[in-house]
């Protein structure tokens, strides 16, 4: 017992010398959806970046956008723009509002929002049909966002 | 150039002919009520050539054996009296027309019913049986069934007077972006309809085809299994199959597929 509440206490000061992470629900969006400031305040890695997008559980960004850099990936969709260029078009602040809440940057869109927790019409237990309790776990965490975030901004044309 | 040649493609013979005979409308113009499209269009233009080939004979579809178990169970007698529906209906042959105009206002009850509600009506009410598992495989063969005979006769659900206000009902429902994904059903099928999303070419999402024999469960499946399994991809709560809010949904889908042929069983992936 005791055990447990020094390990709970020591990890929540790491939590707090590392920044604390911005949760879901206090994300703070520009007038055009960006989101200036890192989630976890460390930098992501497009490696792990990569692996997100290409997941079928995590991201599946590639259900809907054809990304030339991960053509070892099977089976691209067409729902969305190909992402090659990213980054010439946009900056690391609007790329993290874009993947965190798309419909902030592009209202209506059909992009899922990938870091909200609530608000959500019959909202379900992950894929069990099941309902959930909101707040949900988000679709991808602060850390996962950063990376998703990271690898978008290595996809450059010019 | 390429217009001409869409319009082309859409005047041209049935592609799908079932049996060298019963010859299948696979696109449609658009209903009155689509007014934002021109064309409605079966899945079976959506799957691949071996999928598509399967469903062009009888002896290759394997929805088939569900339709002869129904068959025979259409013979079984039922309940105190030992009546079947052959007691009632002479054949299944005397059903022809009637999936086409199904899910169908009914008088009596006062709501829309759809074929397999029907089905449970003259099984409990009238054979004084005990009701079938909604989406069990001995409703969905006797659905199989009654669909087959009226294979190649245009869909032609009523969606005005009385059964209109469950319609609406639908149609909101059809719109609705449920879940955390937050996609309605249009988001995938009207948007998006032909195009790949991940490994899957997505269709306009129609039911004439229902029940589908789908190579991916190796079973019939019931319409509203399907609805059941797209609004969990969208990781949402569902409705229950025979719910009310699946029945409106089933009658405004259903109205979205009018002129085309009647297809059940078909094969899908
Ligand atoms: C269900 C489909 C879908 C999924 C899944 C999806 N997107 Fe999108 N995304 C879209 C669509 C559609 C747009 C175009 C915006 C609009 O609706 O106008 C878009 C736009 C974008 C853009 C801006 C496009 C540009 O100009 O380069 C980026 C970047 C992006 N998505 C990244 C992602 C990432 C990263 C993921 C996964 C974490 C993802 N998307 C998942 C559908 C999707
Ligand atoms: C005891 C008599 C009886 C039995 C047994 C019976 N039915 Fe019926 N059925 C009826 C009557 C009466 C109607 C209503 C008449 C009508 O609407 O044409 C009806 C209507 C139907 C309809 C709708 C027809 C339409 O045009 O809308 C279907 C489908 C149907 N029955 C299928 C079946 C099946 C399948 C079975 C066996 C599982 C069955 N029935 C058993 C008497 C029976
Ligand atoms: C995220 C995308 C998505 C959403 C949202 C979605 N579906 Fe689907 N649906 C699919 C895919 C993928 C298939 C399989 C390929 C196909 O036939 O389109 C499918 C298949 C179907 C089929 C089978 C079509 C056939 O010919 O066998 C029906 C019917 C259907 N969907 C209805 C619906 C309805 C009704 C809704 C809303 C409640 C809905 N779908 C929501 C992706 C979706």
């Amino acid at each position: 017992m005791s055990r447990q509440i020094t390990l709970a206490v020591a990890l929540a000061l790491i939590g707090v010398a590392a920044q604390a992470e911005v949760a879901p629900q206090e994300v703070a969006y520009g007038e055009y959806g960006a989101i200036e400031t890192s989630l976890t305040g460390s930098p992501g890695d497009p490696k792990a970046g990569a692996e997100v997008m290409a997941d079928r559980g995590l991201g599946n960004c590639v259900a809907c956008h054809a990304v030339g850099a991960l053509k070892e990936v099977p089976f691209h969709g067409e729902i969305g723009p190909p992402l090659d260029g990213a980054a010439d078009r946009w900056t690391e602040a609007d790329l993290r509002g874009i993947v965190a809440n798309a419909k902030m940057t592009f209202p209506e869109t059909i992009m899922p929002a990938f870091y909200k927790t609530e608000g959500f019409i019959r909202p379900g237990d992950g894929f069990t049909g099941k309902a959930g309790t909101e707040p949900l776990d988000p679709l991808l965490t602060a850390q996962q966002i950063e990376d998703v975030v990271a690898y978008l901004m290595t996809l450059r044309e010019e | 150039g390429s217009a001409a040649l869409a319009t082309a493609a859409t005047a041209q013979e049935a592609n799908l002919v079932i049996n060298d005979e019963i010859e299948i409308v696979t696109r449609a113009p658009a209903p009155e009520h689509m007014e934002y499209m021109s064309e409605v269009v079966s899945g079976w233009e959506y799957r691949s050539p071996e999928t598509q080939a399967l469903q062009m004979d009888d002896f290759e579809n394997p929805g088939m054996i569900g339709v002869d178990n129904a068959r025979a169970d259409f013979e079984t007698a039922m309940g105190p009296d030992d009546q079947s529906c052959a007691s009632c209906h002479e054949s299944p042959e005397a059903l022809e027309g009637v999936r086409a105009v199904y899910p169908k206002w009914d008088e009596a009850k006062g709501e829309v019913q759809t074929l397999e509600m029907q089905v449970n009506e003259c099984v409990t009410e009238r054979a004084g049986a005990e009701p079938w598992d909604y989406t069990g495989d001995r409703m969905t063969e006797m659905v199989a069934l009654i669909s087959s005979v009226s294979r190649g006769m245009p869909v032609n659900v009523a969606i005005d007077g009385p059964a209109q206000e469950t319609w609406e009902q639908g149609k909101e429902i059809y719109y609705t972006r449920y879940g955390q994904l937050e996609l309605a059903c249009a988001n995938c099928h009207e948007d998006n309809y032909d195009n790949m999303i991940r490994a899957d070419h997505l269709s306009q999402g129609q039911i004439n085809g229902f029940p589908t024999y789908r190579l991916k469960n190796g079973a019939l499946n019931a319409v509203h299994d399907r609805f059941k399994g797209c609004v969990r991809d969208t990781r949402a709560e569902t409705f229950a199959p025979g719910s009310p809010e699946f029945v409106a949904l089933e009658l405004y889908v259903a109205s979205r597929g009018n002129g085309l042929s009647v297809e059940g069983p078909s094969v899908r992936n």
